[in-house]
C-alpha cells in the first residue's frame, strides 16, 4: 500500500474516532448549562444532583476528545506535510486562533467546573461552565471554517502552486461556511440530547431513581424538540450549497449518473450505484422529486456524474450509502419526536413503555449520523484535498510507507483500548447512578435550597 | 524589531511555556512509581488534575503557532520526526486518559502504570524530537529528504534521557509546593538527584553539541553573540547553586522557580546556537516564515487574546492555591 491511502485512512480512522467525543461534550455543555441555570433559579437540590452526575460522563468524555484531537493537529504535518504546506497562509492561522481563542477557554475553565465547587462561588461555576460551553462551541466554528476552506476556497490567490491569502474574511466566511458550522452544531445538540434521553429512558424502565431520570430526560427531548426538526431544514439548505459548489459531489450523493435535459430528475431512495458500468441496479426513485429539491421546479437540470471525467469522481456508492443513512437518521429523529410530542399532549410520555424502549434504541444513532455525514462530505470531496485545486495524492509527506503503517496500527491497537475501557467505565458509573446523598460544599448552599426529601418519588 | 523576529521570539516563549507547564505534569508522572501507597499517588495526581489539560493546551496551540508563522519548520520537522512525534503523541493520549479512567476503576494498578508509562513515552519522544533537532535534518527544494530512522543516534538518546532527569526536576520541585509530610520530604532528595543529574547532561551537551557540530561553535563565538552569550551558562551555574542551596535550607517555592531559570539557560543557550536557522543545517528562518499578512493576522490574536488567557490561567491556579489532599484526585 502507498502512503497516500495509508495517510487518508489513519485520517479517516482518527478524524472518525474523535468526532464521536466532540460531537457530545460540545451539546453535553449546553445541556449542563441550563441545568445549572435551573439550580441557581430554582434552588431545587435536584439539579444540583443532575449536574454532578452528568458532568460525570462530560469529564470522561472530554478527556478521551482532547487526547485524540492533539494527534490531528500533528498529522497535518506529518502526513500530509506539501499540503499543509500549500495552504499554510490560510489554514494554519484558523487552527491557531482556535487553540487560542476555545481551546484555552474549554480546559482553562474545565478545571474550576470539576475541581471548583468547594472552592468558588456558585456565581464563578456557573460563568465556567457557560465559558466552557462556549468554548465548546466555538472551537467547531474554526475547525469548520479550516474544513469548509478546503471544500469551497475562497480569498486566496495561488502563486506557484502556494495559497497567498487575499482575504482571511473571504476565507473564513467561505460559501460553504455558515450552513457546514450550523449542520455540525445541530448534529452535536441534537446527538447530545438523544444520548441523555436514551441513557434516561433506560433507567426509568428498570424504574431506578425514577424522579431523577424524569427530570433529565424531561430537559433533553425539550432541546431534541428544538433541534431535531431544525436540522432537516439547514440540511436541505446544505444540499443547494453542495449543488452549487461541488457538483460532483451532489451527484455521488444523490447517484445521479445523466444530467437531465428536459426531463426532471428522479429521486433515488434506493439502488446500488456501480461505478465500472456508469449506472445504477435495484433503482427504487421518486419522479421529479431531486429536480425539486436542488432546483425548487419540477424539470430543473441538476448534473450528472458523466459530466465529470473517472478521475474526478469521488466514490458513488460510499458517499450514497452514507448520506442515506445520515438522512434517514434525521427523519427516524424527527419521527420520534413527533411520537413524542402526542404523548406529551396525552400526558403519557414517561409510562409508554414501548416510548422508553424507542428512546434507547435511537440513543446512538446520532453518534453514527454524525460519522456518516462527515464521511459524505470527505469521501464527496475526492479526488481535490482542496476542492478543484488540489489533489489529495498531492498534499501526503515524501516520508517511508513503513511509518504510517506502523503508526496507523499503533493507532489501531491504543483507540482499541482506550475506546474499550471508555465504554467499560461509562457503563459503570451509569450503573452506578447518581450520588444523592454527598453534603453540598458549604460555598454552594445558597438561602432557600430546597432539599430532595420535599418531593416526592426519589 | 521585523516581523520574523517578533515571531521567532513568540514561538520560542510558546514552546518554553510548554516545557515549563506540561514539564513538571509529565515529571509528576515520572515520580510516580516512586511513592509508596495509593494515597500519596492520589496526592500528587490531586496537584495537577485541576491544570494539567491547561497546561497540554500549550504544546497545541504551539503546533498552531508555528503552523501557521513558519509553515516550512512545521512541515519539514514534523515528516522527518515522525516517529518521535507519534511516540511522543501516544505517550499523551495514556498520560491525559488516566486521570479519569484511574479514578473510576478498582484496580488502579493498571492507570499508574499507563500513566507512569505515558508521562515517560512522551518524555522521551519529546527528548528525541529536540535531539534530533539540533542535530540537523536533511532537506531538498523545501521538503523533507532524508530517511524514517534519521533521527535516531546516541546523540539524540542522550538528550531524551536529559529530558527525562529535567522534567523530574521540575516534577519534584512542583511537589515541593503542593505537597506536604511524606511525598514532600521525598520530592527534596527527588529534585537533589535530579538537579544534580541535569547539571551534568548540560555539561555534556554543552561539549558535544559543538564538537558535533563545529558550525554552532562559530556562531556561539561570533559577533556580536559572543558579547553576551555567556550570560546564559552563568544564569545556568547560579541557578543550579540556588537550588541546591535552597533545597537543603527546605524552601518550598523558590527550587520551582529557579529550576525554571535553569531550563531558560539551557534553552536560551541553544537558541543561539541555532539562530539564525530554522533548520539545520540550511533553511533560515526567513526562508521558513509565511506570508506576511498571515503573521500579522495572528498577531493579533496574540497581543489581545493571549493576555487574557494569561490572566484566566493565573487564576485558575489561584484557585487552587495551597497544598492538596488526597480527596482531591478526583470531582
Ligand atoms: C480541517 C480539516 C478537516 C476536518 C474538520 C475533517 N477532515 Fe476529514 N480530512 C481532512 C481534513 C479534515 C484532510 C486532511 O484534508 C483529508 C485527508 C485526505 C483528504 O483528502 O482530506 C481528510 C480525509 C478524510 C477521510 C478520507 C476520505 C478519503 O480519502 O476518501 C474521511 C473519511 C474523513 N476525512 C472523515 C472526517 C471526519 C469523520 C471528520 C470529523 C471530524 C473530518 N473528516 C473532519
Ligand atoms: C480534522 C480536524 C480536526 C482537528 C485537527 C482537531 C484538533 C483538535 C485538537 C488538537 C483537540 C485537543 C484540544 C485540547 O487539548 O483541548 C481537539 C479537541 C476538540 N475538538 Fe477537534 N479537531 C478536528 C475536528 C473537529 C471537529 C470537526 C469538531 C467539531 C465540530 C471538533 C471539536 C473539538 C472540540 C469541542 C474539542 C475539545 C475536546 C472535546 O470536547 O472532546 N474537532 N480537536
Ligand atoms: C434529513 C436530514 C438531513 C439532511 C438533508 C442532511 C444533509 C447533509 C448534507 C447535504 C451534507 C453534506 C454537505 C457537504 O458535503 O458539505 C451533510 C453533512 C453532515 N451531516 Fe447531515 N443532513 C441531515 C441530517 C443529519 C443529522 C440528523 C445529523 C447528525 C445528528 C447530521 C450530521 C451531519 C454531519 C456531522 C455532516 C458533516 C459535517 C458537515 O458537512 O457539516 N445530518 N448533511
Amino acid at each position: 500500500m502507498d502512503v497516500v491511502l495509508l495517510s487518508r485512512l489513519q485520517f479517516a480512522l482518527t478524524t472518525a474516532f474523535h468526532i464521536i467525543f466532540p460531537t457530545l461534550t460540545i451539546g453535553l455543555a449546553i445541556y449542563l448549562v441550563v441545568v445549572e441555570l435551573l439550580w441557581l433559579k430554582t434552588r431545587l437540590e435536584i439539579y444540583y444532583r443532575m449536574y454532578r452526575f452528568w458532568v460525570k460522563i462530560f469529564a470522561i468524555h472530554f478527556a478521551v476528545g482532547v487526547v485524540t484531537g492533539i494527534t490531528l493537529e500533528f498529522q497535518f504535518g506529518t502526513n500530509f506535510a506539501r499540503f499543509s504546506q500549500a495552504v499554510a497562509n490560510i489554514m494554519a492561522p484558523l487552527l491557531a486562533y482556535e487553540a487560542m481563542t476555545a481551546f484555552f477557554l474549554e480546559a482553562g475553565f474545565l478545571g474550576i467546573m470539576l475541581f471548583g465547587w468547594k472552592r468558588v462561588p456558585p456565581v464563578i461555576h456557573f460563568l465556567s461552565t457557560c465559558l466552557v460551553a462556549f468554548g465548546a462551541s466555538l472551537s467547531a466554528f474554526w475547525i469548520m471554517a479550516a474544513n469548509a476552506w478546503m471544500q469551497t476556497p475562497a480569498g486566496y490567490e495561488l502563486v506557484d502552486g502556494q495559497f497567498m491569502v487575499t482575504s482571511f474574511k473571504d476565507a473564513i466566511f467561505n460559501p460553504s461556511f455558515s450552513s457546514h458550522l450550523i449542520h455540525m452544531l445541530m448534529a452535536s445538540y441534537v446527538t447530545a440530547a438523544f444520548a441523555v434521553a436514551g441513557i434516561s429512558a433506560y433507567f426509568l424502565l428498570k424504574k431506578q431513581h425514577v424522579f431523577f431520570y424524569r427530570k433529565s430526560m424531561a430537559i433533553a427531548l425539550i432541546m431534541a424538540a428544538l433541534f431535531a426538526p431544525l436540522q432537516i431544514f439547514v440540511g436541505d439548505w446544505k444540499g443547494l450549497v453542495v449543488a452549487e459548489h461541488q457538483p460532483a459531489k451532489l451527484a455521488a450523493m444523490e447517484a445521479h449518473w445523466e444530467t437531465n435535459r428536459d426531463q426532471g430528475a428522479a429521486l433515488i431512495l434506493f439502488a446500488i450505484p456501480d461505478m465500472k458500468n456508469e449506472k445504477n441496479h435495484f433503482e427504487i426513485s421518486i419522479d421529479n422529486m431531486l429536480s425539486w429539491l436542488i432546483t425548487r421546479s419540477s424539470h430543473g437540470e441538476v448534473k450528472g456524474l458523466l459530466e465529470f471525467t473517472k478521475d474526478e469522481r469521488p466514490n458513488v456508492p460510499i458517499t450514497f450509502f452514507s448520506f442515506r443513512i445520515m438522512a434517514g437518521i434525521g427523519f427516524i429523529f424527527v419521527f420520534v419526536m413527533l411520537w413524542a410530542g402526542v404523548l406529551w399532549l396525552r400526558k403519557k410520555i414517561y409510562d409508554t413503555p414501548l416510548f422508553l424502549k424507542a428512546l434507547v434504541a435511537v440513543q446512538p444513532l446520532g453518534f453514527i449520523a454524525t460519522i456518516s455525514g462527515w464521511i459524505t462530505t470527505e469521501v464527496g470531496r475526492q479526488p481535490w484535498v482542496v476542492y478543484g485545486l488540489m489533489r489529495t495524492e498531492d498534499g501526503v509527506s515524501p516520508i517511508a510507507a513503513g511509518n504510517v503503517i506502523w503508526s496507523l496500527s499503533m493507532f489501531m491497537i491504543f483507540f482499541g483500548i482506550i475506546g474499550a475501557s471508555y465504554m467499560y467505565y461509562t457503563l459503570r458509573m451509569l450503573r452506578r447512578g447518581p450520588d444523592l446523598e454527598s453534603p453540598i460544599p458549604p460555598i454552594q448552599r445558597m438561602a432557600g435550597v430546597r432539599p430532595l426529601q420535599s418531593e416526592n418519588g426519589i | 524589531m521585523d516581523l520574523v523576529h517578533l515571531w521567532i521570539f513568540l514561538v520560542g516563549l510558546v514552546i518554553i511555556l510548554y516545557v515549563v507547564l506540561d514539564g513538571f505534569s509529565l515529571g509528576i508522572g515520572l515520580l510516580f512509581p516512586f511513592a509508596e501507597n495509593e494515597e500519596e499517588r492520589d496526592v500528587m495526581m490531586a496537584s495537577i488534575a485541576p491544570v494539567w489539560d491547561a497546561n497540554q493546551t500549550w504544546i497545541v496551540f504551539g503546533g498552531g503557532a508555528l503552523f501557521a508563522s513558519f509553515p516550512k519548520i512545521y512541515t519539514i520537522l514534523f515528516s522527518a520526526l515522525y516517529i518521535p512525534l507519534f511516540t511522543f503523541l501516544f505517550g499523551l493520549i495514556f498520560r491525559g486518559v488516566a486521570f479519569e479512567f484511574r479514578a473510576n476503576t478498582q484496580d488502579k494498578a493498571k492507570w499508574n502504570g499507563a500513566f507512569f508509562g505515558g508521562c515517560l513515552v512522551a518524555t522521551i519522544g519529546q527528548g528525541l524530537t529536540l535531539g534530533a533537532y539540533i542535530s540537523g535534518i536533511r532537506t531538498d527544494e523545501g521538503g523533507f529528504a532524508g530517511g524514517a530512522f534519521d533521527w535516531l543516534s546516541p546523540f539524540s538518546v542522550m538528550v531524551a534521557v536529559a529530558l527525562v532527569a529535567g522534567y523530574m526536576l521540575l516534577g519534584a520541585t512542583y511537589l515541593l509546593i503542593k505537597t506536604t509530610g511524606n511525598v514532600r520530604d521525598r520530592a527534596f532528595r527527588q529534585a537533589f538527584y535530579a538537579v544534580l543529574a541535569v547539571a551534568f547532561f548540560m555539561i555534556v551537551v554543552s561539549i558535544w553539541t559543538p564538537y558535533k557540530d563545529p558550525a554552532i561553535w562559530a556562531r556561539w563565538f561570533s559577533e556580536p553573540r559572543v558579547y553576551w552569550v555567556w550570560t546564559f551558562p552563568l544564569l545556568g551555574i547560579i541557578s543550579f547553586i540556588l537550588i541546591l542551596d535552597h533545597l537543603k535550607k527546605r524552601q518550598e517555592l523558590s527550587p520551582f522557580i529557579l529550576s525554571i531559570l535553569l531550563f531558560l539557560s539551557a534553552y536560551l543557550g541553544l537558541q543561539a546556537a541555532i539562530y539564525p536557522y530554522a533548520i539545520l543545517p540550511d533553511v533560515t528562518i526567513y526562508e521558513a516564515a509565511a506570508q506576511r499578512e498571515t503573521l500579522i493576522f495572528i498577531l493579533w490574536g496574540v497581543a489581545f487574546i493571549l493576555p487574557v488567557v494569561l490572566a484566566y490561567t493565573i487564576y485558575s491556579y489561584w484557585v487552587f492555591k495551597g497544598k492538596v489532599t488526597a480527596e482531591e484526585s478526583y470531582h
